[in-house]
């Protein structure tokens, strides 16, 4: 590849010359994939319950940039860029999120049905977020109010406590998955305790956990930006790694590999990601068993490769899914959740009979 | 052991591995000469694959494992990996990669935990399809492979290592009488050419005996016999180790084969 390509018009095909070429990420991928999501992102920004037209919103941003007369008024440029385009950047952030944390610990846990919930996150933000609605009822939702804090504490937390029980029994994964089984039907049991001690607050909770970014604006995705940048930055360098972990501990081993170290970080990058994310915008499901079985379908299975191309399709589902949920039934809104499961619900039935027999 | 001791690359004293408290294979002492081919033999259980795997740093163990007369637990994992090829007798097969990708991963010690491979570890690479005749397959996702095909890859990834000791748990696992001696022929040319010295686990004391320099015969976890294949494959030996009735029958070469009776 690259340089090596002037050579091979000297040379027949297959001659030594000719390097032989590693499943990489390409930029031609990582552009298409790019531009996937700058398209749905675009069309999400102009659709909603108030037409704003493609020129005026052009001739908004374009005042923007130069510092001219906008044809927007006032409200409509409100409008656009305090509750339509950070909703649009806020999905994208958290697609990202959980398309990528999921792919990573399908990596980790050498299975395609792992899902970034596996290890307590859901359970324990479910938690977090029904004791803050129950015990404060109308405590501020704002990105830095109670009730993010406490889910994002919850997830943590559940994902910890999985962690220590898991590494009390054993070195393996088996026993860490055995650990979240436990961890998250313990955290469902007292947060359905908690939420049966105020059945008014019934319905808060279930728009919880069904997810959405209805309330979004630019302090939500000031608090989902920092974990995800870190986390993405984790997950693109730790694709090698991840391909060596489905050799398995001993063969990862013998290669000079430490799989308990390459576990612990991407497991940790991953969960406070899709902790950062739940955080935000509740339960939302399917889109990190989703997106990165599309990227393993449509491209190639390579974990350099799914987890980066993952990061841009979970943005870009993610993207599309909000806008489905908030025009389908306009004015009102549909949870997200609740696409992105209709979606990905027969999508996981078609990927288990795909996998049929090769699960562990 | 009649081994000479001196200028082994591989020495075992005292080698005991397996699970602590219970080791599956005891009191070991062998020693190696460098560019030699042992074959450790022994029936099902016997502990040949444990022995590998402890040389590899993959179970625990006590006593000494000396390469080149320096103790490998002196080095860290990588290290370790640098000195020690490693191919396994059931490897795990990821689906989604290639051919290339596969053996790439033998230069998996000589990268920094977050590197990328360079041209030369992928000249590394495409030296190693070549000599295996793999270099038509580079592309080809690992999963789609031949038995024959298959056994080539995992040894392609244990010579992309670079390492001075070669260890090959049943390689011809799967193979037929052809493709196993393909495989054999291969590794014979490959430890010649290189210098390299080859430890493996077969459990066709025909072929052992044909390819191996020595022959190591492990029973209940302990070396019952090892020295040249003519020594160690006797009727009365087999018999009590295997409870096998054999006779050995010799080529025109003069190697032993090993015939079993009814």
């Amino acid at each position: 590849m690259m340089s090596t390509t002037s050579h091979t018009s000297d040379h027949p095909p297959g001659a030594r010359e000719r390097l032989p070429r590693a499943t990489r990420l390409s930029a031609r991928h990582v552009a298409l994939a790019a531009a996937l999501v700058a398209a749905v992102a675009t069309g999400s920004v102009l659709l909603g319950a108030i037409d704003l037209g493609w020129q005026r919103v052009l001739g908004e941003v374009v005042a923007q940039l130069t510092g001219g007369t906008s044809p927007l008024s006032e409200r409509e440029a409100a409008i656009l860029w305090q509750l339509r385009v950070p909703r649009v950047v806020l999905a994208g952030l958290v697609g990202a999120a959980l398309a990528g944390s999921g792919a990573a610990y399908q990596g980790v846990f050498r299975n395609p049905l792992a899902d970034p919930y596996l290890l307590g996150a859901a359970a324990g933000a479910g938690l977090g977020a029904t004791l803050v609605l129950v015990v404060a009822p109308g405590a501020g939702h704002g990105a830095l109010g109670p009730l993010p804090l406490a889910a994002f504490v919850g997830a943590v937390g559940g994902v910890a406590l999985s962690w220590v029980l898991g590494r009390s029994a054993g070195n393996g994964t088996a026993t860490l998955v055995l650990a979240g089984v436990a961890v998250s039907a313990f955290l469902t049991a007292a947060q359905t305790f908690v939420q049966q001690l105020r059945g008014e607050t019934l319905r808060e909770v279930y728009t919880w956990m069904l997810g959405g970014l209805g309330t979004t604006g630019w302090d939500e995705v000031l608090v989902v930006l920092p974990y995800l940048a870190a986390a993405a930055v984790v997950l693109c360098l730790s694709g090698r790694l991840l391909d060596l972990l489905a050799l398995g501990d001993e063969e990862a081993g013998a290669l000079g590999l430490r799989p308990g170290v390459v576990r612990v970080v991407v497991l940790a990058a991953a969960s406070l990601a899709t902790a950062a994310a739940v955080a935000v915008s509740g339960l939302i499901g399917f889109v990190g068993i989703v997106v990165p079985h599309l990227v393993r379908l449509a491209v190639a299975g390579s974990y350099r490769v799914v987890l980066p191309l993952s990061l841009l399709g979970g943005a870009g589902f993610l993207v599309l899914a909000d806008t489905v949920a908030r025009t389908v039934l306009a004015p009102a809104e549909l949870p997200v959740g609740v696409i992105t499961a209709f979606a990905g619900a027969p999508f996981f039935a078609l990927v288990l009979r795909r996998t049929r027999g090769r699960v562990r | 052991m009649t081994v000479a001791a001196d200028g082994s690359a591989l020495e075992l004293r005292g080698l005991s591995a397996g699970y602590r408290g219970r080791w599956v294979v005891r009191d070991v002492d062998v020693a190696v000469r460098r560019g030699a081919w042992v074959a450790v033999i022994g029936p099902n259980g016997a502990g040949k694959s444990t022995l590998l795997k402890a040389v590899a740093g993959l179970v625990d163990h006590t006593g000494e494992v000396l390469l080149h007369g320096e103790p490998l637990s002196r080095l860290g994992p990588r290290a370790r990996a640098r000195a020690v090829g490693y191919a396994p007798q059931t490897p795990e097969l990821p689906e989604g990669l290639t051919v290339t990708d596969y053996v790439l991963f033998g230069r998996t010690p000589h990268l920094g935990p977050l590197a990328r491979e360079s041209r030369a570890d992928l000249e590394i690479v495409a030296d190693a399809l070549d000599r295996l005749d793999l270099s038509a397959l580079a592309h080809r996702p690992l999963r789609t492979l031949s038995g024959g095909e298959r056994q080539r890859a995992v040894l392609g990834r244990a010579l992309a290592q670079r390492a001075d000791l070669l260890l090959l748990d049943e390689p011809t696992t799967g193979l037929d009488i052809g493709h196993a001696q393909a495989l054999l022929d291969l590794v014979d040319h490959l430890r010649r050419a290189d210098g390299t010295t080859v430890v493996s686990t077969l459990h066709d004391l025909t072929l052992a005996a044909q390819y191996a320099d020595e022959l190591v015969l492990v029973d209940r976890g302990r070396v019952v016999a090892a020295g040249p294949p003519a020594d160690v494959l006797t009727a009365e030996l087999l018999a009590a180790r295997y409870a096998a009735r054999v006779t050995i029958l010799t080529t025109p070469d003069g190697a032993p084969v090993v015939a079993p009776v009814r």
